[in-house]
């Protein structure tokens, strides 16, 4: 076990380098184009370009201009061009409001599709089932951004049945904050609910004829404890990992989207406001620390997997 | 369904003949026919194909809608236009910005945007942006996948090393946020790659983007079962033969992988196209004043107080194509593959 966990967390180092290197080519090295005027962002003056092409180095070798990148991500003096603010003071502002999203959103999306799952399983090939695994499918098949924007109209501002847009933080009044986040919860989850319910229901299928499900009824237990404890255990244990990656995944920046549309100002809505201005340098760091932040879940992720099962570790 | 005796046990997939084992099968058929056989009977999927197959038409016939129905192109604003509707005169846009709603008549038939442009004209064009893109992209992405499993599979050892470690650093970036990342990195100078050039506001840049960006979600299972295949007898006895690893590669692995590829294609697509609205609607993706699915549902949701109907028919029509896709996809899956729990991972 020790050694698995070294080896998984050297991995982790040798691919966090690996995107640092990465993320820097796809801003500096790869466009066609002059990277001191795309950091510059809008209409800069000539100036400036010049400032930012000696700070960053561009006109010096590569591997310079990897160090200073590199610093200036890490050292917190890296700046917008366009709005002037320092972005890793930015990116920490909006941390607790992207993970407020994600961790509701995930809390959310699991136990519907823990339900649903389940009950369409059960239910397999009848009405009830097929209605449910449609709704699923529907579920997939609608873009966050277009149903949320449409919840936001709706709900918040039509009906007005719940806040349109805002951000009540948790240390303040937890009731508004939940009141306030129901909504791009609600959208962000569909798209995984249609996902999880429906792997899930397919490992409950696989598992429910299997012998120890048959010997827990013939033990006399009750369906619904052969249910719960026997075969829901095990057809979690796929979907508990995959949690683990997606919920990485959203803070890492699948929220960005639902952030947008209704206006939380995490750290996702941070990046794509920078980009429709072309501001080069928030995006940057945020791609950099998003992937770090996947890569850093993922590893926990396997290390945990690697406890509860050991069969993992040889391979 | 009536399950069919011995010809429905034989799957096409060689996992599920080894998990088939004993049974004998039907000499015959084809596993591509019984897949095809399957697939013809399972009406939800063909209904829901055939719905993504009217709107491919649909939009393939944009400009004959646009000349011969509405009169005008998905550009040319009618600002100052008026037209007659039940003999009433109207502004297409009010003078207070407000653009005309639905008229169900041959002009404007689902009202104005803006800028003062016939949005059924622009939503079947935008229609034909957004599905050449996610065609475009998925194809792209698909060769790419091809080339990279079968070779990683294939030769196994450092190929293998260098190809997984290039598809695991690509998976740990968030998908939207690279497609956005790369999106802006190429909207100012365009790409460049020896011979290739492309504009910043070329079509295939997205399509790039996004083929790039989901390359691992099929290459990665694709050498799982090129490592699976090439220890198979027939390779075995295809070098014995004398073959080379081209031949190999090109007549022996290749055909075996093309049921995979069938079952992840109209996936693909489907995601490819969600993922350049997502694009789009963020602004890295096709750029305006080129209408797509994408840029369309942006330029909705701003106005959607005055005109809702400008943010919801486009969003219809994508959840239409991709439900159609979903739908469909699956059906091939289960055709194919009815053990298989291959999924297509989504941003």
């Amino acid at each position: 076990m020790k050694r698995f966990v070294i080896r998984r967390i050297l991995g982790m180092i040798l691919v966090l380098f690996a995107i640092s290197i990465a993320t820097f080519c796809i801003f500096n090295v790869i466009p066609n184009s002059d990277p001191a005027q795309r950091l510059a962002g809008r209409n800069p003056t000539k100036g400036q370009i010049e400032a930012i092409r000696r700070q960053w180095g561009f006109d010096k070798p590569v591997y310079v201009q990897y160090v200073k990148t590199m610093e200036k991500v890490f050292s917190g003096d890296l700046i917008s061009y366009v709005s002037q603010i320092e972005v890793d003071k930015e990116i920490l502002q909006d941390a607790p409001r992207t993970f407020s999203l994600a961790i509701g959103a995930a809390i959310m999306w699991m136990a519907f599709a823990v339900a649903l799952g389940l009950y369409t399983a059960v239910r397999a090939g009848r009405f009830a089932d097929r209605f449910l695994t449609a709704l699923a499918l529907i579920g997939i098949s609608m873009p966050v951004f277009w149903i949320g924007a449409l919840m936001s109209y709706y709900l918040g501002f039509k009906w007005n049945i719940f806040p349109n847009g805002g951000y009540v933080p948790l240390t303040e009044d937890p009731l508004q904050w939940a009141y306030h986040l129901i909504m791009p919860w609600t959208a962000l989850s569909l798209l995984f609910i249609g996902v999880y319910s429906r792997i899930l229901r397919s490992n409950v299928l696989d598992t429910i004829n299997d012998d120890y499900v048959r010997t827990a009824r013939a033990k006399g237990l009750s369906e619904r404890q052969v249910l719960l404890r026997h075969v829901l255990r095990n057809s979690l244990i796929p979907i508990v990992t995959l949690w683990g990656l997606d919920f990485g995944a959203v803070v890492g920046g699948g929220a960005l989207l639902t952030e947008t549309v209704f206006d939380l100002q995490g750290v996702g809505q941070y990046a794509a406001e920078s980009v429709a201005q072309l501001d080069v340098p928030p995006v940057l760091a945020i791609v950099m620390f998003g992937a770090f932040f996947v890569v850093v879940v993922n590893t926990v992720v396997d290390i945990v997997y690697a406890t509860l099962d050991p069969r993992i570790r040889l391979t | 369904m009536a399950i069919e005796p011995a010809s429905e046990l034989a799957s096409a997939v060689p996992e599920a003949i080894i998990a088939e084992g004993g049974r004998t099968r039907v000499a015959g058929l084809a596993p591509w026919r019984i897949a095809l056989r399957r697939l013809r009977r399972n009406r939800v999927a063909l209904a829901f194909g055939a719905l993504f197959l009217v709107i491919v038409a649909m939009c393939l016939a944009a400009p004959i809608y646009a000349s011969q129905i509405a009169h005008t192109d998905p550009f040319k604003n009618h600002l100052t236009d008026q037209i007659t509707i039940d003999g009433v005169k109207r502004d297409v846009v009010a003078p207070s910005g407000v653009p005309i709603g639905p008229t169900y008549s041959g002009r404007f038939f689902l009202g104005a945007d803006g800028n003062g442009r016939d949005i059924a004209v622009r939503l079947l064009y935008g229609g034909r942006t957004s599905l050449t893109i996610g065609i475009g992209a998925a194809l792209m992405s698909t060769l790419l996948s091809i080339v990279a499993g079968t070779l990683a599979g294939f030769y196994r050892g450092r190929v293998d090393a260098v190809i997984t470690q290039i598809l695991n650093l690509i998976w740990s970036f968030p998908p939207v946020l690279l497609g956005i990342a790369l999106g802006t990195a190429l909207a100012l100078g365009g790409l460049k790659i020896g011979p290739l050039e492309l504009d910043g506001d070329s079509k295939l840049i997205p399509s790039i983007i996004i083929a790039i960006v989901t390359v691992p979600y099929t290459a990665r299972p694709l050498r799982g079962q090129v490592l699976a295949l090439r220890e198979k007898e027939f390779v075995e006895a295809a070098r014995a033969q004398g073959a080379g690893s081209l031949r190999i590669m090109f007549s022996e692995i290749l055909p075996n992988l093309s049921s995979t590829l069938v079952v992840f294609f109209p996936l693909m697509v489907a995601s490819a196209i969600g993922f350049e609205a997502a694009l789009s609607f963020l602004g890295a993706g096709v750029r305006p004043p080129n209408p797509s699915w994408g840029t369309m549902i942006a330029d909705g949701v701003e106005r959607i107080i005055t005109g809702p109907h400008l943010a919801i028919v486009p969003g219809v029509m994508l959840v239409l194509s991709l439900l159609g896709l979903n739908v469909f996809g699956d059906g091939v899956r289960d055709a194919f593959d009815p053990r298989a729990k291959v999924r297509v991972r989504r941003s």
